[in-house]
């Protein structure tokens, strides 16, 4: 049985902190809100902030399932909503014309009954015979602006409308997180029916956290130096700034190299964990990583 | 983040002096006071230039019964994520939340709101519009022709000012007539690589693809059988254009059109993304977007503070990339440059940053107004600098009209002459 809502805001920093989600205060309100104004949640931020993760915590805390849609440039209704299942009602068209049986109105009515209606991540997320869900629409700004269209009647009410059926109502209106990394900007009909969130890189004193819960085999010391070079880095001049996500995943990187604290050389030689680009690469390695390390051991004792 | 402290949202119960507008509000409750303090609020930060309409009020409201509203982060939290609906409002927001918080708890929200309803000053200048309205009004007069341009018997205006000069653009009223010119000459805009195909489709008769559901939709008409195959076809669509445009001091001369130019395209196409720079790049594409084009200019010339003055194309552009390349440069995004190439900087930063915007976006297109004779030796280090990075390199010969500017737009590239650039470059 899903658990019910959380109560307070409190509550709610308890659930994603049990889910392994370190938030901060704005973004625990943020969620409260979401879900006691069942409005959805509309997350923006720079790749590898933990959007998506928030939305994995929600299903995983409130016990309920997660319908996931990754959008893409031409998504549409068939493969985001619903979808008649064109074979069967042929097969169906034929059986009745056999059995004569061929009445206009009821032949309608029978092909476009439910059992012929396909459902996918939207229809799904609010389907009343399935128990209540967590929708996570990911990276919306991936899709092209049409798309935006189709959401607009489920992100208001909760509902989608079939032409040829009818309209489909939530038992339980279903949490919903949207995230965008602002590959486009999302048109202002989205924004205005959800809870807008810009979810920033963490400071250094989240960060540590996030990191004794994602990596916890490292130890403490490094763990403090690897944060305060990550936080320096995202003060230089770079195209592409390194995200919680690759904290992580340098983190993890540093272990299997078996360091125990930050060299320069090791800096580096795994450089390419931490930033994407060449040109940004080529500007830090060297004399500019070995300042930045000297900088970030010191600040971490 | 914001400290904890107590709320003073809904403890004004002792303020004597009310405003106005509050005072007949006998036997004040503490909700009362808050969402009364809310309506002020966003008055203030409409005021400021947030978009504000009354669900995101009525979502304050509700948001403000949901949390501990004697929790300072909560209130503050609460108010952002229903009232803000962009992050670079976020700033505004956050400002205008301490200012009006301060003043809430000195009881001098009066003060402020007394301020806020204070007379506007007087515009300086005629309204936008009266000069159609004028001529609307004496529509038998004959038109005031245009006067004769002058001349120019030197070519590039090689004025790359060394002082960044502020000052707003002033620009000429439009009779209604030219605005009708303009759009009926933008409508005839065909930039290379225009009917892009898209994933969608839309029902048509001759169409490749058999659409199912409507087969099947219009078989039960009679009786199940089919009788007509529906049929689709893939939409075709512009790509999203992004046009950054010079409006330094060697390009004044032509800010005018220019700007008339991006007006007619920002309202006659979709997704047209417009920058302009001069030694600072200004996003102007919520103000063009502005129907009647004299409200949309005078919208511009109030965010843009750099007209006429030098040029920092490289910086510009760093600017461009770092910031908005990502944003707007998705869905095969085709560039539009309009310079003249005359960087004040030494083309500081230049090649590297025409690079990077050049892998980037799926089409870079360099419109140069300022070559005007065959013979011109690219010789300026901001030339030679770009050239290597551009799709196409167009010019204008005379940059007098808009038709001339459609025309070298829409006209086939002229390959040979790319390469006898390059070559010269």
């Amino acid at each position: 049985m899903p658990s019910a809502l959380p109560a307070t805001v409190a509550d709610t920093a308890a659930l994603l902190e049990a889910g392994g989600y370190v938030a901060d205060t704005a973004l625990a309100t943020t969620v409260h809100l979401a879900m006691a104004m069942d409005r959805p949640l509309f997350l923006e931020g720079e790749p590898g902030t933990g959007k998506t993760e928030i939305a994995k915590v929600l299903a995983a805390g409130l016990d309920r399932r997660l319908v996931r849609l990754q959008c893409y440039d031409g998504l549409d209704l068939a493969a985001a909503a619903y979808e008649w299942d064109h074979a069967r009602q042929l097969m169906a068209i034929r059986i009745a014309e056999a059995t004569g049986a061929a009445d206009r109105t009821a032949l309608s009515s029978d092909i476009y009954a439910r059992e012929y209606l396909r459902a996918r991540p939207l229809l799904s997320a609010i389907d009343p015979d399935l128990p209540p869900a967590v929708l996570l629409i990911d990276e919306l700004d991936r899709a092209d602006e049409p798309f935006e269209a189709f959401l607009l009647e489920l992100l208001a009410d909760f509902q989608i409308t079939v032409p040829e059926y009818g309209t489909i109502h939530a038992k339980t209106k279903p949490v919903v997180v949207l995230t965008s990394n602002r590959t486009r900007e999302v048109h202002d009909a989205i924004r205005r029916r959800c809870l807008y969130h810009w979810v920033a890189y963490p400071d250094a004193r989240r960060e540590r956290l996030i990191l004794a819960r994602k990596a916890p085999q490292v130890q403490p010391k490094l763990a403090a130096e690897i944060v305060a070079f990550v936080q320096r880095l995202r003060g230089q001049d770079l195209f592409k700034l390194p995200g919680v996500a690759e904290s992580i995943d340098w983190a993890g990187a540093l272990m299997h190299l078996n360091q125990t604290e930050l060299s320069p050389g090791a800096v580096d030689e795994t450089l390419g964990v931490l930033l994407k680009y060449q040109d940004d690469i080529a500007k830090i390695k060297g004399a500019e990583a070995a300042r930045l390390v000297t900088e970030a051991k010191a600040a971490a004792d | 983040m914001v400290e904890q402290g107590k709320s003073s949202f809904c403890e004004q119960k002792e303020a004597k002096k009310l405003h106005p507008f509050a005072q007949d509000l006998s036997g004040i409750t503490a909700k009362g006071l808050l969402s009364l303090n809310i309506l002020n609020f966003a008055r203030l930060l409409r005021r400021a230039g947030l978009p504000l309409g009354p669900a995101d009020m009525l979502a304050a409201q509700d948001a403000m019964t949901r949390i501990d509203i004697g929790t300072r982060t909560q209130v503050h939290t609460a108010l952002r994520t229903t009232m803000v609906h962009r992050h670079e409002h976020q700033d505004m927001f956050d400002q205008a939340f301490r200012l009006y918080w301060r003043a809430a708890e000195n009881n001098e929200v009066l003060e402020i709101l007394d301020k806020l309803a204070g007379p506007k000053p007087p515009p300086e200048k005629a309204p936008p519009g009266t000069r159609r309205l004028a001529e609307a009004l004496a529509a038998q007069k004959e038109k005031p022709t245009p006067p004769e341009q002058a001349r120019e018997e030197i070519d590039a205006v090689l004025t790359v000012s060394d002082r960044e000069r502020l000052q707003e653009m002033d620009f000429e009223a439009m009779s209604a007539a030219e605005i009708n010119d303009a759009k009926r000459e933008v409508t005839k805009l065909h930039l290379p690589l225009d009917a892009r195909r898209t994933r969608r489709r839309r029902p048509d008769q001759t169409g490749p693809q058999i659409d199912l559901r409507a087969t099947i939709r219009a078989s039960l008409r009679s009786g199940g059988e089919i009788l007509a195959l529906a049929r689709t076809r893939r939409v075709t669509k512009p790509p999203p254009l992004v046009v950054l445009c010079d409006i330094s001091g060697s390009m004044s001369r032509y800010a005018q059109i220019l700007l008339h130019f991006l007006h007619a395209v920002a309202n006659d196409r979709d997704r047209v993304h417009t920058f302009l720079f001069g030694t600072r790049l200004s996003n102007i594409t919520r103000q063009l977007r502005h129907r009647d084009p004299e409200m949309a200019f005078q919208l511009v010339s109030q965010i843009v503070p750099d007209w006429s003055g030098g040029t920092r194309i490289g910086e510009a552009l760093a600017a461009f990339n770092q910031q908005w390349s990502r944003r707007v440069l998705g869905q095969g995004a085709v560039v539009l440059l309009v310079t003249d190439g005359l960087d004040r900087d030494g083309a500081a930063g230049l090649s590297e940053n025409m690079e990077r915007l050049h892998k980037s976006c799926s089409r870079l297109i360099w419109l140069n107004p300022l070559l005007r004779w065959e013979g011109f030796e690219p010789k300026s280090q901001g030339i030679r600098a770009m050239l290597p990075h551009v799709d196409e390199f167009r010019t204008v010969h005379n940059l007098a009209s808009l038709r001339a500017l459609v025309a070298s737009l829409s006209a086939p590239p002229d390959l040979r002459a790319m390469d006898r650039w390059r070559l010269a470059a």
